[in-house]
């Protein structure tokens, strides 16, 4: 790697103080130290050694945590199609279809974004931060896979610039950047990414007869509305062309329509198997989550008033994008609770109020996005309660 | 009342180079020096000696004209050959040559009895006036005690769990007696308790047995169970308005030799550590010896730092540089002044890391010893991750937060955060783990020097 490294130190003047290209330091920055740690030694005073985790490790940590979404989701979206247009196709046409869908989107929100953050880090400059490796991976994954490409840049255009880099970039911001993203299109083109038609690719052919491209919570809701038993509702929808494909196994797995990553609970869960085993985000925070998910659904359940209440509580935890949002969105360290109690609060409240969303809210059918960004407002004040009782604790010391 | 504490929270750093037992024969320390820029918060340093002069151990050579019944004295007898100073006149050092007839100013000796009768007021005086008062360290803000002041209470720790920390019963070996009257002068200090604090579960230093009029406390677990700070926080915490003090047994070794044998004795057994060493093993030497003698033909290939004191607390020194007054220990590391081709993305087990994205399989050999040199490993971030600084912490303390509200000058939520409650060395270890890569203690001193100033 000499060769790379001498190129480098090369160019180097040309970016310095006094240089032709000073102004796009931090771009010649950026790229040096992804492929190069740098030389930098610790100060002569303080602490002599550092740790060898640094913010890159830690956000390449998620992105790998969300391959298996990711790769399931290609498959999926080939899937989903083969399925509605009632073809035979085997694992590699699915995977390929899928593919060609997706990684345009993928591509599309990593350029946007990268250019926003390339354009910031020139004027502001500062740094590039590495959020954006983690942001640009989520957005394709929370939005169907027959999403208009322009939409997808203008979302990751929207959310960098107001819910990041306004605020100062990564480690300042108040919302999460990739549900600002989803919420901004959910609001601004709600028909690309609501209602039975966007969830599976068609393409130019027909769809079989009978087949319904609604989503799980969708079903769900319609069965309240008719007074049909949910899990029966669920058990017999697209019944002409697959058996039991809301049944609660095969929702696990993911085999659903959905946006393109959310689908896999499993997928969902070994992302999270990942990011507990790494410590990169919290497990106080999933699991209460889900506990306050179950929870709400189980509450619900013992009052139910219509039939969408009564469905069992654990249907809630693998339907519509809840285990996705729960582990990459929630488990945030920027716009989550930063102290441990807050936390169990804080997880515990998007469980709740997802499963309050979707089953007392008409408009809106999935409650994770709006769940999610409204802890994310409210994560300092619970911060500001737990950080309130120390400071108790202390002045109550003295004056004891 | 006696108390035993179990701490949870912390690391240990397991790094290569740990001295072994023994003293080693290096040649004796030819230059040893003064550094007022080790007496933090020490404001105006003023000489009081010029070069040529000749100096005998004891002798004052300097003090701080904001404390001035505080002198500072020449660790040894000999010829001041230099003082040195920075920008704008900084006094950095003041270098004394010694002689090989070693000649001790005289103090007055007292016995058991005559100390029992000593007034306060005189055992002030006579601690302030023959150098052993800077040892006395007031908490809040880790700056030398004032004498005007009466602490509430006194603390010792009696182990360091620092990375390579020198063992305690090796360097204060024998010296059970002085340290007892250490121990009885400092009684005097306080109405208070004076607490030392031990490792539960290990062996007690045959320096502690059978110690009096102490109360002694029992700290487990891992670093930072042997800083005073923290265990101050978990005897009798400091609030806003309180004075404690601190000591380190070699002080209060230091403090019973004045009394019982009327000298000030500043000779003291140095670890000298480190990964980079071939033979890591510990010194007889003084007070701010200079290490040349210690590297000559000891260190390995390579470039290398030499730190005086630990590695997560210490100063980076020359490798003609002195050891600092306060520290028991110089650790000697490899310089990591060096490009590391995707170092952020590599999977590797060879490096240590309190993180789990990295020491996934950590777990696997609890027991190996690092070689760890001094780069960065990573450029400086706005704070992300959450919940690590409060796991090597083992205070009620939320660091983060004190940290945020240092920056932003914020003086009531500093105190309200427990600002008193800390020095550097309490929050080294969230420097070490900070994924961000901030220079905390260097924050966490500017916010104390706002508080102290106010």
């Amino acid at each position: 790697m000499k060769f790379l490294r001498d190129l480098l130190d090369k160019q180097k003047p040309l970016f310095h103080k006094g240089g032709k290209l000073e102004n796009l330091y931090y771009l010649y920055e950026a790229g040096e130290t992804f492929l190069f740690t740098p030389n930098h030694t610790t100060n002569p005073r303080g602490a002599q050694i550092r740790d060898a985790i640094d913010l890159k490790r830690m956000m390449i940590t998620v992105v790998i945590a969300m391959i298996p979404c990711l790769l399931f989701g290609i498959y999926n979206t080939g899937n989903m199609h083969y399925l509605a247009v009632g073809e035979a196709a085997d694992f590699g046409d699915k995977f390929l279809l899928g593919a060609i869908l997706v990684l345009p989107i993928v591509l599309v929100s990593y350029a946007a974004g990268g250019l926003v953050e390339a354009i910031f880090a020139v004027v502001r400059k500062h740094p590039i931060n590495e959020g954006f490796l983690v942001t640009g991976m989520l957005i394709p994954l929370v939005v169907p896979a027959t999403i208009p490409l322009w939409q997808v840049a203008l979302a990751t255009i929207f959310a960098v610039v107001i819910a990041k880099e306004v605020f100062g970039g990564t480690g300042m911001n108040i919302l999460n950047v990739a549900m600002t993203a989803r919420a901004f299109l959910y609001f601004a083109y709600p028909m690309q990414i609501s209602g039975d038609q966007v969830w599976t690719y068609v393409g130019d052919k027909m769809p079989v007869d009978g087949f319904s491209g609604a989503t799980a919570l969708a079903v769900a809701y319609q069965a309240g509305q008719e007074g049909v038993t949910a899990t029966s509702a669920l058990a017999s929808h697209n019944a002409g062309i697959m058996d039991d494909m809301f049944s609660f196994a095969n929702m696990f797995f993911g085999f659903i329509p959905g946006s393109i990553g959310e689908t896999s609970t499993l997928m969902a869960l070994i992302g999270a198997a990942i990011l507990i085993l790494t410590g990169v985000a919290s497990w106080k925070i999933i699991a209460s989550a889900f506990g306050g998910a179950w929870l709400m659904g189980f509450v619900l359940e013992l009052l139910a008033v219509n039939e969408y209440m009564a469905m069992p509580a654990h249907y809630h935890l693998v339907m519509g994008g809840i285990a996705f949002g729960i582990v990459f969105m929630a488990t945030d360290p920027v716009s989550a609770s930063q102290t441990e109690t807050g936390k169990w609060i804080y997880g515990f409240m998007i469980g709740v109020l997802t499963v309050i969303i979707r089953v007392t809210n008409p408009a809106y059918p999935e409650g994770i996005m709006l769940a999610v960004l409204f802890m994310n407002v409210f994560a300092p004040l619970i911060d500001h309660y737990v950080v309130q009782a120390n400071k108790k604790r202390r002045l109550q010391r003295a004056t004891v | 009342m006696s108390k035993l504490i179990k701490l949870k929270k912390g690391f240990d750093i397991k790094l290569a180079g740990k001295a072994d037992k023994q003293l080693a024969n290096f040649q004796p320390a030819q230059t040893f020096a003064i550094k007022p820029t080790d007496f933090i918060g020490m404001q105006r340093p003023k000489v009081i000696v010029n070069e040529g002069d000749t100096v005998k151990a004891g002798t004052p050579i300097l003090f701080d004209k904001k404390l001035d019944r505080v002198q500072y004295v020449s660790p040894v007898s000999g010829e001041i050959v230099e003082i040195k100073r920075g920008e704008k006149r900084r006094l950095l050092e003041i270098k004394i040559k010694a002689d090989q007839t070693f000649e001790f100013e005289q103090f007055t000796k007292y016995s058991d009895s005559d100390l029992k009768s000593l007034k306060r007021e005189d055992v002030v005086n006579h601690m302030a006036m023959t150098g052993v008062w800077p040892q006395l360290i007031q908490r809040p803000f880790g700056v030398v005690a004032n004498p005007e002041d009466e602490p509430k209470a006194i603390f010792i720790s009696g182990f360091d769990t620092h990375p390579l920390a020198p063992d305690y019963g090796f360097l204060l070996k024998g010296q059970e007696k002085y340290f007892q009257v250490g121990i009885n002068v400092l009684k005097k200090l306080t109405p208070g308790v004076v607490h030392l604090n031990l490792e539960d579960g290990a062996e007690v230093p045959s320096v502690y047995n059978n110690v009096q009029n102490v109360q002694i406390n029992k700290f487990s677990g891992p670093h930072p169970a042997g800083n005073v700070g923290v265990q101050i926080h978990h005897i009798n915490p400091i609030n806003k308005g309180d004075v404690a003090w601190t000591v380190n047994p070699y002080g209060v070794v230091q403090i019973g030799k004045l009394f019982m044998d009327g000298v000030y004795d500043a000779s003291k057994i140095v670890a000298i550590t480190g990964s980079h060493l071939t033979k890591p093993a510990y010194a007889k030497t003084y007070i701010g010896a200079c290490v040349d003698k210690f590297l000559a033909g000891n260190t390995k290939e390579g470039k290398f730092r030499v730190v005086s004191g630990n590695v997560l607390t210490g100063q980076r020194i020359n490798s003609d540089g002195y050891v600092g007054y306060y520290d028991n220990q110089i650790t000697v590391l490899p310089e990591g002044d060096e490009y590391e081709f995707l170092g952020w993305m590599k999977p590797t087990s060879a490096r240590l890391s309190y993180h789990r994205a990295l020491g996934l399989f950590s777990f696997l050999k609890p027991n190996q010893e690092f070689v760890l040199d001094t780069n960065m490993r990573g450029e400086e971030r706005a704070f992300v991750q959450t919940g690590v600084f409060e796991n090597v912490t083992p205070m009620d303390i939320y660091p983060v937060y004190l940290l945020k509200a240092i920056m932003a000058e914020d003086y009531d939520e500093m105190e309200e955060l427990g600002i008193y409650e800390l020095i550097e060395e309490d929050l080294a270890l969230c420097e070490f783990v900070d994924v961000s890569k901030h220079p905390v203690q260097e924050i966490l001193r500017k916010g104390i020097e706002l508080i102290q100033y106010s």
